[in-house]
C-alpha cells in the first residue's frame, strides 16, 4: 500500500440517534401523514436510513393552516427582538449539534463529510446567527420605516445542499416575521427532520415553523396553495417555470434561485495554481450538484494546453468513495435518477465530438458513483457547454481576447455566477461588470456568506438570499 | 549589470533561458512566472491540512518523518559536546525501540562540522546513500550579510572538515532590490565551492529566508532563481526569522519543484525548517509533498525538515501507536 | 389670410428612427367628443420585434455609459421637453378633453419627474448596493445593474405623465425600452418621441409603439430577448396571461397599478428593473 492511498479514517455514525420512522412536522410536533410512508437512503450504499412521511394535498393544508395561525396569533406579534433570540438559539443548537447533522447530511446526500463538516454545517449556524441580528433592525434593511412581513411562506428546496438551503430559506423568513412551510428534497429530508428536533429545543412558538416531507406533487400543492403569502423555491429552471406560471396573478411574492451554467474565465496571466484549484473547486466541490458550479471552463488559448494537464494532474489526486471517509473529496452522486442524467449527458458530449477524460479511479460496487471527467475542445453549441449538468462534468473552451471571454460566458439562457482569473485588477473589474450573473467570483470560487447576496439574472431566477437584498424576498414597505 | 557567463552549475539557466544569459533576460524570466494568489494558495494549504492520517499510513509517515529530519541545532552556544549529544540523538532517537529510524542528517554551524564528523565515525554517510550527513549553514549564517570572499571561505571551509551539505543563505537584501543577477551569481560561487578535491560537490541547499522575502511572489521567484543557480535543494529559512516555514510557503516551493520537474525532468528537494514541531504539523507537510510533487519525494535526498524538538514528539507519537497509550516527556531523551 | 395648418403625421419611433408601422396599419385618434385628431400608427408584432431588436443593440451603450453621463442626458430630455411644453399641453387638451390649466399641471409634473429620475442615476447604486462583510479575506460588493431590455405597456388613462413615469425609472439605471403607449392618447408618445429624438438619448434606449396594447403585449411578453415586463397599464388587458407568457424565460414582471398613484415615482420603480450583482475579490498583503 503506497502513502497516498491513506489509511480509512472513517467519520462514525454513533452520533446519529435516527429514528425509524419521521411523520411530518406540523404546529411544532411529528405527526402522521395521510398518504404512504416512502424510504430515504443512502446514495453511497443504496440502504435505508428511515422512512419518511409522504405529505398530501391535505396534510399540506394543516402546515399551511398551523403556520397562518401562529402567524396570526403569535409571531407576528412579537417584537423583532423576541424572534432575534429565537434565532440566535437556533444557531447555536446547530453548533451544538454540528457534528451530527454534519454525519447526517453526508449519510443522506452522499456529500464528503469534510464539505458537510467544514462548509455545509458552519454556514447554517452563521446564516441563523446573522438573520437572527436583522429581526429588530428590519428599519434599516432598505424599505423604508416599518417594513411588514408577508404572511406564510412556502418553501421548497433541493438536495444538493439539504441543511443548508434550508437556512437560506427559514433563517430570512423568520427575521422578517413570516412563518413557514419548508418541504425538503425528496431524496434528502434528513437533516431538516433533525432540524425539527433544534426547532423543538429552542422551543419556537408552535406552527413558526412546519416541515412537510414529500415528493413533487407535496410541493406543486403547497406552492400553490392559496393562503400561502410568499413563494420561495431552489432547484430546477423548469420547475421554476413552472412555479413562475402557476402564481401568475396570485399576488404571491416569488423567489427563484435556478439553474446555472457558470463560465470560469482563466485569463494567460492568472495565478495559475489556485486557478487549477479554482477550476477543481468550481466543478467538482459536492460532486458538482452546485447550481452555481463553474461548469463551463473558459481558458485563453495559449495557455490552454498547460492548464488541462495541470488539471488532469490535479484531478488524479482526488479521492472518489465513502462520504464518511473524512479524507474523501468526491462523494456519491445523490440518487440513481441524477447518475442517469449525468451519464446520458456525458455521452451526449462524447457523440458530438468532444474529448473526454475521465479520472482514474476504483467506483465502489454499491451506490451511485461518477468519476470526475474533462470534456475538452467542446464547442459552444454543444449540448454539454448548454445544458445544466450538475455533476462532476466540466466542458473546457477556449477564448482568445477578453471580449471573446465575455461573449462566450453571457452567451447562455442562465446568468447565475462567473469566476475571472487574472493577476490584472483593472482587467477583472472591467470583466465582472460585463458579466451577465449574480455572483462573480474574482480568483476564487464557490464561497458563500451570509453576508453577501446569491441569486441570478435571466433564466437563473430571480430575488437574492444572504444579505441585506435577502430580508428584501420576505418584506414589504410599509404603505 | 550584465552577469558572467554562467559557469558550469548554471549550466540549469542556460538550458532554460538560452545562452544569453544577463541579469536583464533572468528578470525578465522571473517576472513572467505566474503569480499567487494568496487566500487560494493558503485555502489549498489548508484543505491539505485536514487530511486525516490514521493507523497504518499514521505509523509510516511517524518513520519517514524520522529519516527526513536534519536534526539541528545552531546556537552561539553550540560546544563540541553539544554535538556530540545531537550525534548520539541522531544515531539512536529512541533507546527504548531500537527499530526506530535514524535522521538524515544532522545540521551544524560550520566550526563544529569537524566534531559532529568525528561523533559519527563510521556511521557517517560520507558521500555514500548508507549513514547520517552531516549539514554546515554557511555563507555567514543566518543574515548572510558578510563579503563574498568570506561566504565562500565559509563553505570551503565547511566541505574541507567535511560536510556532506551546506545551507547557504541567499542575500535578501540584493534579492528585495531587484539585483537578481548578484544573488544568482552568489548561488553559483557557493555551488563551485561546494566542490571537493575529487571534483565532486557538497549537496547545495538554498535558504530563501521566506519570512524576510514576505510575499509568496517573491518566495516563488527566489525558488526558481535558486534552482535555475544549481541550488539541490530550497530551503524555507534559517530559524532565526519569524515566520519560519508554514505549509502555505512550503507549498508555494513544492509546486515550484513539481514545474521545474514538468520543464525538465529534474528533481530538486525542499527542506521547510524552522516552526514545525509537532508530528501532527508534519504530517499536513508530508501530505503536502505527496499530493503536490508525488510520493517519491518523500525521501531524505529530495525532501528534509529541518527541525530540532520535531523529533522528540514524533517519538512520543510512535510510542503511543506501539504501546496504545499516551506517552510522556521523560520518556525520551532530550537531544 | 389665415393659415391652412400642416398637420403632423405620427409614426411609430425604432432605433432612433420614425417608420411607418411595417403593416401599413393606422387608426383614428379623436377627441372625447369624437372630432378626429390624427391616423396613428397601429403596430404590428413585427414592428414590436423591431423595436426590441433595437432596443437589444442600444443595451451596452447605455447601460456601459457613466451615471454621471446617463444623469445628464436624462437632464437634457426635461429640457427639450420644457421647450415644447406648449405642444404637449396642446395635445394633451385635444385628446384628453381637459382644461389648459389642467394640461399644463400634467406637463408641468412630467418635467419634474423626468427631472427627479435624471438625478437617481448616480445615487441609486449607492443606496441599493453595498459593501459585505464576509467572514474571510475577500472584497465583497453588491451593486444593482439594468436588466436590459424593458418592455412597457404605459398607463391608458393618462397622455404624458404615465408614459414618462413608466419610462424614466426604467432608462435610469440603463436598461433599454420599449414601450407601447396609451391606445386611447398616443398622440404625446410621439410628440416625446421627438423629444427624444432630439435630445442625446442613444438611438434605440427608447422605442415607442402605438396600437393595440392587447395585440402587441402578448409578443413582448413571450420574446424571448425581453429581460422584464412593465405591466403598469396593462390592468385592463389579460395581464395574468401575460405574465405566464414571460414565465417561459423568467422575466422579472412588475404587476399592473391602477388609478391616480399608478406608477408614482418610487425607488422600487428604478430598482424593479435591475439584477443584482456581488463581486468577490480576494484580499491579501503577501
Amino acid at each position: 500500500m503506497t502513502f497516498l492511498e491513506y489509511a480509512p479514517a472513517p467519520e462514525s455514525t454513533a452520533i446519529l440517534n435516527l429514528k425509524p420512522e419521521y411523520g411530518l412536522f406540523i404546529g411544532n410536533e411529528f405527526v402522521a401523514a395521510e398518504g404512504e410512508s416512502f424510504s430515504t437512503i443512502s446514495p453511497a450504499t443504496e440502504k435505508e436510513i428511515a422512512r419518511v412521511a409522504n405529505a398530501s394535498a391535505a396534510d399540506v393544508d394543516r402546515a399551511v393552516a398551523a403556520a397562518r395561525k401562529a402567524y396570526d396569533k403569535t409571531w407576528s406579534k412579537l417584537s423583532g427582538r423576541d424572534r432575534g433570540k429565537y434565532l440566535f438559539r437556533i444557531a447555536r443548537l446547530v453548533q451544538e449539534r454540528a457534528r451530527e447533522l454534519a454525519v447526517a447530511e453526508s449519510l443522506d446526500n452522499g456529500k464528503p463529510i469534510k464539505e458537510s463538516r467544514d462548509v455545509d454545517v458552519p454556514l447554517v449556524a452563521a446564516w441563523f446567527f446573522y438573520y437572527a441580528g436583522w429581526a429588530d433592525k428590519l428599519d434599516y434593511a432598505g424599505l423604508g420605516g416599518n417594513p411588514r412581513s408577508l404572511g406564510v411562506a412556502a418553501q421548497v428546496i433541493p438536495w444538493n445542499f439539504p441543511l443548508l438551503m434550508l437556512a437560506w430559506k427559514i433563517a430570512p423568513a423568520l427575521a422578517a416575521g413570516n412563518t413557514v412551510v419548508l418541504k425538503p428534497a425528496e431524496t434528502t429530508p434528513l437533516t431538516a427532520l433533525l432540524f425539527a428536533e433544534i426547532v423543538q429545543q429552542a422551543d419556537l412558538p408552535a406552527g413558526v415553523v412546519n416541515i412537510i416531507t414529500g415528493a413533487g406533487e407535496t410541493g406543486r400543492a403547497l406552492v400553490n396553495h392559496p393562503d400561502v403569502d410568499k413563494v420561495a423555491f431552489t432547484g430546477s429552471t423548469e420547475v421554476g417555470r413552472q412555479i413562475a406560471r402557476s402564481t401568475a396573478g396570485s399576488g404571491k411574492k416569488v423567489t427563484l434561485e435556478l439553474g446555472g451554467k457558470a463560465a470560469n474565465i482563466v485569463f494567460d496571466d492568472a495565478p495559475i495554481d489556485q486557478a487549477v484549484e479554482g477550476i477543481v473547486n468550481g466543478i467538482f466541490f459536492n460532486q458538482g450538484h452546485v447550481c452555481c458550479a463553474g461548469s463551463r471552463l473558459l481558458v485563453q488559448e495559449n495557455i490552454h494546453d498547460d492548464v488541462v494537464e495541470r488539471l488532469k494532474n490535479r484531478l488524479s489526486t482526488l479521492r472518489l468513495g465513502d462520504p464518511l471517509d473524512k479524507n474523501t473529496d468526491i462523494g456519491a452522486i445523490n440518487s440513481a435518477e441524477q447518475l442517469q442524467r449525468i451519464r446520458e449527458l456525458s455521452d451526449i458530449g462524447e457523440a458530438e465530438g468532444a474529448e473526454r477524460w475521465t479520472a482514474e479511479c476504483a467506483i465502489p460496487e454499491n451506490g451511485f458513483w461518477f468519476a470526475p471527467t474533462i470534456f475538452d475542445n467542446v464547442s459552444t453549441s454543444s449540448r454539454i457547454a448548454r445544458e445544466e449538468i450538475f455533476g462532476p462534468v466540466l466542458s473546457v473552451l477556449t477564448f482568445r481576447t477578453p471580449a471573446e471571454a465575455i461573449a462566450k460566458a453571457n452567451n447562455t439562457p442562465y446568468g447565475l455566477s462567473a469566476g475571472i482569473w487574472s493577476d490584472k485588477g483593472s482587467r477583472i473589474l472591467a470583466v465582472a461588470d460585463k458579466l451577465r450573473a449574480g455572483v462573480i467570483w474574482a480568483n476564487t470560487f464557490n464561497r458563500f456568506d451570509p453576508a453577501s447576496p446569491f441569486g441570478g439574472y435571466k433564466e437563473s431566477g430571480y430575488g437574492r438570499e444572504g444579505g441585506r437584498h435577502g430580508l428584501a424576498a420576505y418584506l414589504k414597505g410599509a404603505k | 549589470m550584465t552577469i558572467e557567463r554562467a559557469v558550469s552549475p548554471a549550466q540549469r539557466a542556460i538550458q532554460v533561458l538560452g545562452d544569453d544569459l544577463t541579469e536583464t533576460t533572468l528578470k525578465r524570466y522571473l517576472e513572467g512566472i505566474p503569480g499567487i494568489d494568496a487566500v487560494g494558495l493558503e485555502q489549498r494549504a489548508a484543505g491539505l491540512g485536514t487530511r486525516s492520517i490514521k493507523t497504518t499510513s499514521k505509523a509510516w509517515a511517524l518513520d519517514r518523518i524520522i529519516e527526513l529530519i536534519d536534526l539541528t541545532t545552531l546556537e552561539g552556544a553550540d560546544t563540541p559536546g553539544k554535538v556530540r549529544s545531537l550525534v548520539a540523538k541522531a544515531l539512536l532517537p529512541d533507546p527504548s525501540d531500537l527499530s526506530t529510524p535514524r535522521v538524515a542528517a544532522v545540521c551544524v554551524y560550520g566550526d563544529m562540522v569537524p566534531y559532529a564528523v568525528e561523533a559519527l565515525g563510521a556511521a557517517h554517510s560520507a558521500g555514500t546513500d548508507e549513514g547520517v550527513n552531516v549539514a554546515a549553514v554557511a555563507t555567514a549564517f543566518p543574515s548572510g550579510r558578510a563579503s563574498l570572499a568570506v561566504k565562500l571561505a565559509d563553505t570551503a571551509d565547511a566541505v574541507a572538515a567535511g560536510a556532506d551539505e551546506i545551507d547557504m543563505v541567499i542575500d535578501r537584501g540584493a534579492f528585495l532590490s531587484g539585483r537578481f543577477g548578484q544573488v544568482f551569481d552568489e548561488i553559483v560561487a557557493v555551488k563551485e565551492a561546494c566542490r571537493r578535491a575529487d571534483g565532486s560537490y557538497a549537496h547545495l541547499k538554498v535558504i530563501l529566508e521566506t519570512g524576510e522575502l514576505n510575499t509568496y511572489d517573491n518566495v516563488r521567484r527566489a525558488s526558481w532563481l535558486a534552482i535555475l543557480a544549481g541550488g539541490d535543494f530550497i530551503k524555507t529559512s534559517t530559524g532565526k526569522v519569524a515566520p519560519a516555514a508554514t505549509l502555505p510557503v512550503t507549498l508555494s516551493m513544492l509546486e515550484v519543484v513539481r514545474d521545474w520537474h514538468r520543464l525538465t525532468g529534474e528533481k530538486i528537494g525542499v527542506k521547510p525548517a524552522g516552526g514545525i514541531r509537532s508530528s501532527k504539523d508534519a504530517i499536513k507537510y508530508v501530505v503536502t509533498v505527496a499530493e503536490t510533487v508525488g510520493e517519491e519525494w518523500l525521501q531524505p535526498h529530495l525532501f528534509r525538515f529541518g527541525a530540532s524538538s520535531l523529533l522528540n514528539d514524533v517519538l512520543l507519537q510512535r510510542q503511543k501507536m506501539k504501546s496504545g497509550h499516551y506517552s510522556g516527556a521523560d520518556y525520551v531523551t532530550i537531544d | 389670410m389665415t393659415h391652412i395648418a400642416v398637420p403632423k403625421t405620427y409614426k411609430l419611433f425604432i432605433g432612433g428612427a420614425f417608420p411607418r408601422s411595417e403593416s401599413g396599419r393606422t387608426y383614428e385618434v379623436a377627441t372625447p367628443k369624437g372630432v378626429f385628431l390624427a391616423n396613428a400608427a397601429k403596430a404590428s408584432r413585427k414592428d414590436a420585434r423591431d423595436a426590441v431588436v433595437a432596443a437589444r443593440g442600444a443595451v451596452s451603450g447605455w447601460a456601459g455609459a457613466t451615471a454621471y453621463n446617463r444623469g445628464q442626458v436624462l437632464y437634457r430630455v426635461a429640457e427639450v421637453l420644457e421647450g415644447r411644453r406648449a405642444q404637449f399641453e396642446d395635445e394633451i387638451v385635444r385628446q384628453e378633453g381637459v382644461s389648459a390649466s389642467a394640461a399644463r399641471a400634467q406637463v408641468d409634473e412630467a418635467i419634474d419627474r423626468w427631472v427627479w429620475y435624471a438625478g437617481w442615476t448616480d445615487k441609486f447604486t449607492q443606496v441599493v448596493g453595498n459593501a459585505n462583510p464576509v467572514a474571510g479575506p475577500y472584497f465583497n460588493l453588491t451593486v444593482p445593474e439594468p436588466t436590459g431590455v424593458v418592455a412597457i405597456v404605459a398607463p391608458q388613462d393618462s397622455s404624458l405623465l404615465g408614459l414618462v413615469s413608466a419610462v424614466a425609472p426604467a432608462l435610469v439605471s440603463g436598461n433599454a425600452v420599449v414601450v407601447v403607449a396609451s391606445e386611447t392618447f398616443p398622440l404625446s408618445s410621439i410628440t416625446l418621441a421627438e423629444v427624444l429624438a432630439t435630445s442625446d438619448l442613444p438611438k434605440g434606449v427608447v422605442n415607442v409603439l402605438t396600437g393595440s396594447p392587447a395585440e402587441i403585449a402578448p409578443w413582448l411578453a413571450s420574446h424571448a430577448d425581453v429581460n422584464a415586463l412593465d405591466l403598469v397599464g396593462a390592468g385592463a388587458l389579460d395581464w395574468i396571461d401575460l405574465e405566464i407568457a414571460a414565465a417561459d424565460t423568467l422575466k422579472r414582471v412588475y404587476p399592473p397599478e391602477n388609478g391616480p398613484d399608478a406608477a408614482a415615482p418610487a425607488l422600487s420603480r428604478i430598482t424593479a428593473f435591475t439584477e443584482t450583482k456581488t463581486v468577490w475579490h480576494t484580499k491579501a498583503l503577501i
